[in-house]
């Protein structure tokens, strides 16, 4: 029992990443926008939180300083995409390529470094664990019972028709991303500061795609982002318990398993998404559209 | 105040214009980064963008262009063409691994055998497994409807992870002392793919980009194939009434961007790189989507861009060298240059015209 | 009187790049009145509307509203004032409830709770009944509209622009919409209703502007002039009339049995056991609501969608399991409704175009490889025969304007003498003069010998081209009625859903 309901607190820690990234995300995706740049605001948010936390010894700073990173480096995204009207399946990718060089680049310094001790907060679980836990219903509360979630969800759902209700789509739209941007950072300082203690290059290791995964796990929706989220955690804890009880299997096959559960997760959930039709909640009907009013 | 008028007729010059202009900002963008980081931004742009070329080391570098140009510009004429009808292979990097593993295994299955057809067979191995990782996405998203862009890079991920196994594990090289990595296959000729022209840096792998470019050309600009393709980009309804199946269309983009990229794995594999390690996955699946949007998914722009690339490339080898730059520095460098490129992309899309006032 | 107006336009201009929107706009809509803005397609009258309604700045004159000036910078300015407006192409919001629909229109919602009473308040009050926890993708055309309807309700506006609300409506329920009007009207609401539709306007108007080419030409009574006169200050001059004559029915072409077939999309419409015969030298019209699966029935017969083995055969030959090629290279050809994205790539040139559909019958593909000077010729012979106005071959499509790209893709088909043609929605949109090309076109088509299905949501055009009309209602067809001696009650029951004609008579 004690076994089971340890290995459940390192669920919890584990799925964290990935909980901020799909959350942020999901409003992003519910406000009509395709960020595919998850991965490099994830990286951008754990290096400038890791350097944040180490220069300032506080890593509640770092944390605050890789949501204003990972919000940062998503606005290049937000002016190519809603101002310049780029693509935004290529803006996103540039962006996941832009964030991984830029922090690759200014986190040479940083390689070595220790990250300094976080306070645990209640169940001896990290203060932003729990802050991702609360994350799910403010977010659930926003889409679902806010004026302000029911605007996003009308850009999202249909702009023309929000533009012609005379929404400004574009600034709900950055408003949008920009938060986006800051909960990727989060997740992504959550690996650096809280789980693997330093910075190394690439450390997010596809954690940013596998959020985009979740959030259509998740059927666009908030519990359905902490169900995913959680799923994912328990295969890494799972994969890492296997690896630690020395089956005979390599450790590079063993490392796949997240992917693979990705895979498998995405497969199951786009069939029944295909195959059910009127069921409710799919994707936001103006997804990865772009926006040009004629004035 | 301006605003945006939709063209209604292509320009072609600022066709050619657009990247161009990319590049240019690319360069100012980045001496600002280098002066902020205390490097001579002039010093810094000469290194990475004319002395490979022209510089005092320009002999032993400039072959090297037609080497890291050859696997960029295959790749990317490849992707180019699934681009075009809005299939999104981002897994380029998985399936070049997988290229490189089958085509390798091949080899090393032959070994030390002296026969004529090995070569040709790791090629045909190297692109079958390429397909064959491919087409995993493609019929992932025909049958379940899953998303190519997340089922195809997340076999990345996959893809690195049996590339480290096969070089801890069964690819091991016997006789290499315990260390990682399999046997060197340049020092197997029959299986190797050497420099075919001595000091151009040209093997195989460059004439199979070339054929690439000239073979995609074709389908892209005179086939019905390559006309469906651009009318399922740009408008899948008018693609489907002409009568296209998406579902073959999907898998024919996958199946060809994934072929070629394995079979770029594999020229490296047997070529310059030599070996299958935990590494032999360098970035070039990556870099090539960056090839292909800089070459505005044609052909021959595609293959002007890959070059361009391969530049950056060794000047940031060179850079690295001489200036002391970091590695990453080429990375950032791509990164921004498709920024600059998506967003000069609208000057080909919209005129730019100032509101009429009253 | 003119001083109590509640909306008063003065001199409004508007111009977009190479085209006067709109010049010299001058009217006045008065309290209690239905106002109608007449017009042809692309005569100006969206562009003014969307002025009032603050969606767009006019470059000279001014508005007044209640006696004010009227200078609304987005919507919600322009709803603050009293100015409600239900569109054409709804805006509404699929995946949302009628609730939050509602909401999303108002500028102080009241909480959930309060807000659906009123809803229910208001829609039993006009006899709109709805549901307000219901989402809209479940909704029907009409019902949508009553969702837009009711949202302007709740604002109590002063003036009301209704822009072409019945093409989406059958005649019964059109009715019902202007009872509902007419009841604003006399509470004081000032309508501004748009419309081309002759008859309806002068049912239910009381006032008319008429606009053409962006300038008002005229205003009047439009109860004290005829459909015809009104057409004529419409487009300026007499119009061409349809010459109908010498077609006869010949041997059966096409016939369809018993097409059943799932909905493609969750939006879509299955096809429940649609059967249809069809001669030569004969026009099928097909009449229906919007969403009745007129979309599903043409993509089924152009081949899109694959039919079970045995449901769709052209003189006798089995076409059901092939795909689009393959039942043009056998004579059936078909242009959908959608001009730009379906019928054609916007992108692409006209000649590219022509390589859409016309590859196989006009030899433009061979073997898979593009005859490319080919493709331009063809592209250049249909622009001449059907008098398409556009620079040349290379032109974009999307460049082209509704009118003349609907001509360019109806001849597209005709040119290559298709065995069966069938459109859908051949006229809408489109203005006038193009509008008679495109019907001419398809008569003299059939009287070649030729069948030839027309979809359309349109009755005016249905009974003017057609020599048997069938009723296209919820994926059913009902069985053909000739068109001769059909009235417009006749066909408005059909399509409501009741299928044989003695319902007609309870």
């Amino acid at each position: 029992m004690i076994d089971l309901f340890a290995l459940f607190l390192m669920l919890l820690s584990a799925s964290t990443p990935i909980l901020f990234a799909a959350l942020g995300e999901l409003v992003t995706e519910r406000a009509g926008v395709l960020n595919l740049g998850v991965e490099g605001m994830m990286i951008v948010g754990a290096l400038a939180g890791f350097a944040a936390a180490h220069h300032t010894g506080n890593p509640f700073l770092g944390f605050a300083a890789a949501a204003l990173a990972g919000a940062l480096i998503a606005l290049p995204f937000a002016a190519l995409t809603q101002f310049l009207l780029a693509n935004q399946v290529a803006s996103g990718l540039a962006l996941t390529l832009f964030g991984l060089g830029l922090a690759a680049l200014f986190g040479k310094p940083m390689e070595g470094v220790k990250a300094p001790a976080m306070s645990p907060g209640p169940l001896g679980l990290n203060w932003i664990v729990w802050l991702g836990l609360l994350m799910v219903p403010t977010i659930w509360w926003f889409l679902n019972r806010s004026r302000a979630g029911l605007i996003l969800r009308g850009v999202g759902e249909n702009h023309d028709a929000a533009h012609a209700l005379g929404y400004d789509v574009r600034r709900v739209r950055i408003a949008a991303i920009a938060f986006g941007g800051a909960m990727a950072g989060v997740g992504g300082a959550f690996i650096s500061i809280a789980t693997v203690l330093q910075w190394t290059e690439g450390m997010t290791a596809g954690a940013g795609w596998i959020a985009l995964a979740i959030v259509v796990f998740s059927n666009w929706t908030a519990p359905g982002v902490l169900a995913g989220a959680w799923l994912f955690g328990g295969v890494t804890v799972l994969q890492l318990r296997l690896q630690a009880a020395g089956v005979r299997v390599p450790v590079q096959l063993l490392s796949m398993a997240p992917y693979l559960a990705t895979i498998i997760v995405l497969v199951a959930i786009s069939a029944r998404q295909k195959y059910s039709r009127r069921a409710g909640g799919t994707a936001p009907g103006s997804l990865g559209q772009d926006f040009h009013a004629l004035r | 105040m301006i605003r945006l008028v939709p063209r209604s007729e292509a320009a072609p010059l600022l066709q050619i214009a657009t990247p161009v202009l990319a590049v240019l900002a690319t360069m100012i963008a980045g001496g600002i980064l280098f002066a902020i980081m205390g490097y001579d931004p002039v010093a810094a742009i000469r290194t990475i963008f004319w002395d490979p070329l022209f510089g005092p080391a320009a002999g032993y570098s400039r072959p090297q262009l037609l080497v890291k140009a050859a696997p960029l510009i295959l790749i990317a004429s490849g992707l180019a063409v699934g681009f075009r009808a809005g299939i999104w292979n981002i897994g380029a990097e998985g399936q070049y691994i997988i290229g490189a593993i089958c085509g390798a295994a091949v080899a090393l299955a032959a070994y030390p055998a002296p026969e004529m057809w090995i070569f040709p067979a790791m090629v045909v191995a190297g692109a079958a497994g390429g397909w064959a990782w491919g087409m995993i996405p493609a019929l992932l998203r025909n049958r379940f409807g899953a998303s190519e862009i997340l089922v195809s890079l997340m076999l990345v991920y996959v893809a690195q992870r049996i590339a480290a196994w096969m070089a801890f594990g069964p690819m091991r090289n016997p006789e290499g002392f315990g260390m990682p990595g399999s046997r060197n296959l340049q020092q197997y000729p029959a299986a190797a793919n050497p420099e075919l022209i001595p000091g151009t840096g040209a093997h195989w792998g460059v004439v199979a980009a070339a054929l690439a470019v000239l073979a995609t050309w074709f389908l892209m600009s005179r086939h019905i194939r390559g006309f469906h393709i651009r009318a399922a980009g740009l408008a899948p309804r008018a693609a489907r009434f002409a009568g296209v199946k998406p579902e073959t269309l999907v898998a024919f983009c996958l199946g060809l961007s994934s072929a070629l990229a394995g079979m770029a794995g594999l020229f490296e594999v047997a070529g310059p790189a030599g070996q299958i390690t935990d590494t032999v996955g360098v970035g070039y699946g990556f870099t090539a989507i960056i090839v292909a949007f800089l070459g505005r998914l044609h052909p021959v722009g595609i293959l002007l861009a890959g070059l361009l690339l391969a530049l950056t490339y060794i000047g940031g080898e060179l850079a690295q060298l001489t200036l002391n730059l970091p590695a990453a520095t080429v990375q950032v460098f791509q990164g921004m240059l498709l920024f600059f490129l998506l967003g000069f992309d609208l000057l080909t899309r919209f005129r730019i015209a100032r509101r009429i006032t009253a | 009187m003119t001083d109590a107006a509640v909306f008063r336009a003065r001199g409004i201009g508007k111009s977009y790049p190479g085209v006067r929107a709109n010049d010299d706009v001058s009217f006045a809509v008065d309290p209690g009145e239905i106002h109608a803005l007449l017009g042809e397609n692309g005569a100006g009258k969206s562009t003014l509307v969307k002025m009032i309604y603050g969606l767009v700045r006019p470059d000279d004159g001014h508005m007044e509203l209640n006696g004010q000036p009227h200078q609304p910078t987005d919507p919600r300015a322009a709803r603050a004032a009293g100015v409600a407006m239900v569109f054409q192409h709804f805006s509404l919001f699929d995946a949302l409830t009628v609730a939050e629909n509602i909401a999303l229109g108002m500028e102080n919602p009241p909480p959930q709770r309060a807000l659906s009473a009123r809803i229910a308040q208001v829609s039993q009050d006009f006899g709109l009944p709805l549901n307000p926890a219901r989402r809209v993708v479940t909704l029907s055309a009409g019902e949508r509209q009553r969702v837009e309807i009711i949202r302007c309700l709740l604002q109590n506006p002063r003036l009301l622009i209704m822009d072409e609300p019945t093409s989406v409506l059958t005649p019964q329920e059109a009715e019902l919409l202007f009872a509902t009007l007419r009841k604003l009207a006399d509470g004081g609401t000032a309508i501004l209703y748009i419309s081309h539709k002759l008859e309806e306007i002068r049912t239910h108007c009381d006032r008319a502007t008429i606009l053409r080419g962006g300038r008002v030409v005229d205003s009047c009574d439009p109860r004290a002039h005829s459909a015809r006169t009104l057409a004529a200050m419409m487009v300026g001059g007499e119009m061409r009339a349809i010459d109908r004559s010498g077609r006869q029915a010949g041997e059966v072409l096409l016939q369809v049995r018993a097409l059943t077939q799932a909905a493609p999309t969750a939006e879509g419409t299955a096809l429940k056991g649609v059967t249809l015969t069809l001669r030569a030298g004969e026009i099928l019209g097909i009449g229906g609501v919007a969403g009745n699966g007129q979309d599903e029935l043409l993509a089924a017969l152009s081949g899109e969608i694959r039919g079970a083995s045995g449901t769709i055969l052209l003189e006798g030959a089995d076409l059901s399991r092939l795909g689009p090629e393959a039942r043009r290279a056998a004579g059936l050809l078909a242009a959908p409704e959608d001009r730009l994205g379906h019928a054609a790539v916007p992108d692409f040139s006209l000649a590219d175009n022509t390589l859409l559909t016309a590859g196989a019958r006009k030899g433009l593909v061979r073997k898979g490889l593009i005859d490319h000077p080919a493709a331009r010729a063809f592209a250049a012979d249909i622009i001449r025969a059907f008098d398409v106005r556009t620079p040349g071959s290379g032109t974009a499509a999307k460049a082209l304007s509704g009118g003349n790209l609907q001509k360019f893709v109806i001849g597209r088909e005709v040119m290559q003498a298709p065995r069966v043609l069938v459109v859908n929605q051949p006229t809408w949109g489109v203005d006038a003069g193009a509008a008679s090309a495109v019907r001419q076109s398809l008569l003299d088509l059939a009287r070649q010998g030729a069948g030839v299905i027309v979809i359309s949501q349109d009755l005016d055009e249905l009974l003017e081209l057609s020599d048997r009309f069938c009723a296209l209602n919820e994926g059913r067809l009902s069985d053909p009625v000739p068109t001769a001696g059909l009235s417009l009650d006749q066909i408005g029951l059909m399509l409501g859903g009741a299928h044989g004609m003695e319902v007609a008579h309870l």
